[in-house]
């Protein structure tokens, strides 16, 4: 462990990352001792300029804060973004796992199930995957875990595939161990590495895409949200431009923080990469 | 005395701080002459081919680099001259050949084209002349049918093949210094002595000195004038080839030799009435399948295993040889039913376990464990040395207390420390971690062990202790072993019947000492023919 945070801190861009990243988890979580309103309640004069009638970054046509809205809306784009992402890891590791380790049909079946998820494309089809559930936190985290998990499930195939010939899977096998077991605690704990980096990454997409789909008017209509607010001021961009450019650089901000991270996870993880030390 | 053509002195190479010692090579001196075969012999880790490669001017910089001394080629140091300088002298003046030709070829450009490479940087010559050139020096390797070879990818030829390509581009515009990092390391030991032969044919023609770099002092026998012992980055012995084989002075030196496998067969000991294992008729092929539920086109089918019928009895180690392809591998992979066989009869014992399913098979795998070839692919690294041992018995229902017990106890026999028990697999060397993994093996109590190339991947000290440890362990346990190997050198130690292998079948079979003093087969013929420093006769040492 003090040997990872040795490598991983060598990469300086993914420690910002990590800093911000903490920073903006701290913010969600206090987000009711700055902001103790209901972000979506009318707070003074609508359309008001950043520090201008009381608020930090304005206020947008109805007269709800915007600061407001960001702290509490990252709560939700977090949240997202990790539940997709862990529940998308899930399904992908469960198809990875058993297609890569039986091969044959099993891996002919269940890798052409991925590749029809694969060829739709993954925005038109979580729009659509809402649209027909009804938009609600529940049916988003469905909707970005239903397209972002072919991703996981082709590079744990790949990794299953190539760790199930070594050696020492043989001579599990002919320890008398089970597969299940093999898979478990044999192969899986040797392709976590790739898992993690490509989970850190992943949760970075799903904040955009659940942005993109609250945007599009089909966020959970109860629930504060960096889309929602973004949404909300598209039409106002040019006389208002403080609505939608405070959300937008939060997410820029979030999304480029987790990008750097996943970085610094491949350098810290990834073997190949020791040499460069 | 002949010209000098290449002398280093006092060479210091640092190597990255936080590496396991400070310099790679240290204060070492060599000198190389025209037409001379000079040989540096090393273990693992000895230094040997960063030495090898200073001369090409290849360290991997900035990490690894000259701390000091020189390299004196003609009148210019080697470790000063210019980058410029350096592209000129490599490949017309100083050329190199590797270990694995397959990775040192470019694999999308034809041998032809790569030939006439070196002639378009180096020298001014029509394309004529260039591809005319070209032809003339695949003919004088002795490549079959050059005119179809110029033409062909590298993964189109054969491992000998390709070497032969390697050596032709390196000698195409007749350096005097040859570098060759073991070159016949990953080829078979026919193939390993066409090209020492060749080495040595275009040598004499051309006069060059050859600084050849090996771990085999079977190959240092065979081609050497003289010979470097390395240990640890520092010169530990230096001499002519006889001088140091015959004589040694260093105590390295003579455990080294001590330590060479010697072909001379074991005594045959009176055979025991159990047969533990037999095979009837056992094949096996790969390919031949489709893929996409029998659609696309069928792959070519390739007969790995053909008819092979072996018996082993209690207490002996039969051993398997052959050459890389010869299905070996696959055999025992067979018996162990890693993979099933397509046809034939495998009797364990009294059990016929050839069509028994994967569930009924498992009360009986422990009877049959298996040695890996490679220490490091054959154990898990992120499970505790502890457990990888003594999850076996776990897995066949002993309580954990009795299993870590016997774990301590296999421990010991294997000698490593108790306190392995605790550590990951990387924190041990190849030896120890071989230990291991024959510990994993012995961790059931079987009556049989498979044993694939258990020593190939170590070096030559490492490998006897190794070989010793395994004839201890069968004589203690009345173990039988199947021990696959392709050096019938290693064969000749430890095993008591031997049979050879060629594409799938086995084409001798008989008593170890019988078969090498008298093989009828052609094939086993050449095979004990290409023996390296077979000729030699390797005092005898106490260590």
């Amino acid at each position: 462990m003090a040997d990872f945070w040795r490598r991983y801190r060598r990469n300086r861009a993914a420690v910002f990352g990590l800093v911000v990243i903490i920073l903006i988890i701290i913010m969600a979580l206090t987000a009711s001792l700055f902001y103790p309103n209901d972000p979506f309640r009318l707070m003074g004069k609508p359309l008001s300029g950043p520090l201008t009638n009381g608020f930090l970054l304005g206020s947008d046509s109805l007269g709800r804060d915007v600061a407001s809205g960001i702290v509490h809306g990252a709560k939700t784009s977090l949240l997202i973004g990790f539940v997709a992402t862990i529940v998308s890891v899930f399904i992908g590791i469960f198809f990875g796992a058993f297609a890569g380790y039986f091969g044959g049909r099993v891996d002919d079946s269940l890798m052409r199930v991925t590749e029809i998820f694969q060829t739709i494309p993954s925005f038109i089809f979580a729009i659509l995957l809402v649209a027909i559930m009804k938009p609600s936190i529940g049916s988003i985290v469905i909707a970005i875990a239903v397209v972002s998990w072919p991703g996981v499930a082709r590079l744990v195939r790949g990794e299953f595939l190539a760790l199930k010939n070594r050696e020492f899977v043989q001579a599990c096998h002919t320890l008398g161990m089970s597969d299940f077991r093999i898979m478990l605690r044999e192969i899986l704990p040797n392709c976590l590495s790739p898992i993690i980096v490509v989970g850190s990454l992943m949760v970075a997409t799903a904040i955009l895409i659940e942005s993109g789909l609250a945007f599009l008017g089909l966020g959970d209509p109860n629930i504060m949200s960096w889309g929602f607010l973004i949404g909300a001021g598209r039409t106002m961009l040019r006389s208002a431009w403080w609505v939608c450019t405070f959300p937008g650089v939060a997410i820029l901000i979030t999304v480029l923080a987790i990008n750097l991270i996943g970085e610094g996870l491949n350098d810290a993880l990834n073997p190949r990469l020791k040499e460069r030390q | 005395m002949t010209q000098k053509l290449l002398s280093i002195n006092d060479l210091s190479i640092l190597l990255p701080i936080g590496a396991d010692r400070q310099y790679a090579v240290q204060d070492i001196g060599v000198e190389l002459h025209a037409g001379e075969t000079v040989c540096v012999v090393g273990e693992s880790g000895s230094g040997k081919s960063l030495t090898a490669r200073a001369v090409m001017g290849l360290l991997p910089a900035p990490h690894v680099r000259v701390d000091r001394g020189e390299i004196i080629f003609g009148d210019e140091d080697i470790t000063k001259v210019s980058y410029e300088r350096l592209r000129g002298l490599r490949g017309s003046e100083i050329s190199m050949i590797f270990q694995e030709p397959m990775t040192a070829l470019n694999p999308v450009m034809t041998i032809g084209d790569q030939i006439d490479e070196i002639f378009r940087y180096h020298v001014s010559m029509s394309a004529k002349e260039r591809a005319k050139k070209a032809l003339s020096l695949l003919v004088d390797v002795n490549l079959p049918d050059p005119a179809k070879i110029i033409d062909a990818y590298p993964h189109e030829l054969s491992g000998g093949q390709r070497q032969r390509s390697m050596i032709a581009m390196a000698l195409a515009l007749g350096p005097k210094i040859l570098i060759a990092d073991e070159p016949t390391t990953a080829l078979d030991v026919t193939t390993q002595a066409q090209i020492l032969q060749l080495i040595k044919d275009m040598q004499k023609r051309l006069d060059t000195g050859v600084l050849f770099i090996t771990h085999d002092f079977g190959v240092v026998a065979d081609i050497a004038d003289r010979v470097v012992v390395m240990q640890d980055g520092k010169i530990v012995e230096t001499g002519t080839t006889k001088q140091v084989l015959q004589t040694p002075s260093h105590p390295y030196t003579k455990s080294l030799i001590a330590a060479i496998p010697r072909l001379k067969p074991r005594k045959a000991r009176s055979r025991a009435a159990e047969v533990v294992l037999k095979t009837e008729g056992v094949c096996k092929s790969f390919g031949g399948g489709n893929s996409f539920f029998g659609l696309g086109r069928a792959n070519r089918e390739v007969k790995a295993v053909q008819n092979v019928q072996i018996e082993l009895r209690r207490g002996e180690t039969l051993g398997v040889v052959g050459e890389s392809g010869s299905g070996k591998s696959t055999l025992a992979r067979c018996v162990i039913r890693l993979i099933d066989s397509d046809e034939g009869k495998l009797q364990l014992g009294d059990v016929d376990i050839t069509k028994l399913s994967r569930n009924e098979l498992r009360p009986h795998r422990k009877r049959v464990q298996m040695v890996f070839q490679d220490p490091f692919a054959s154990l898990n690294p992120r499970i505790r040395v502890g457990d990888i041992i003594s999850q076996g018995p776990i897995l066949q229902g002993v309580d954990q207390e009795d299993a870590s017990k016997r774990t301590y106890e296999l421990l010991d026999i294997v000698g490593l420390d108790r306190r392995s028990f605790e550590r990951f697999p990387h924190e041990f060397s190849g030896g120890q971690r071989q230990r291991i993994g024959i510990a994993r093996a012995l961790s059931l109590k079987p009556d049989i062990l498979v044993a694939d190339e258990p020593v190939s991947a170590l070096d030559v000290s490492i490998q006897a202790q190794i070989l010793e440890l395994l004839d201890d362990i069968r004589a203690q346990m009345d173990l039988s072993m199947l021990f696959i190997t392709h050096d019938l050198r290693v064969a000749a130690q430890v095993c008591d019947y031997v049979a050879v292998m060629q594409s799938g079948k086995i084409v001798e079979m008989g008593p170890t000492a019988e078969l090498f003093a008298n093989p009828k087969d052609a094939y086993t013929q050449s095979l004990l023919a290409a023996i390296p420093g077979k000729d030699w006769h390797f005092s005898e040492f106490k260590t």
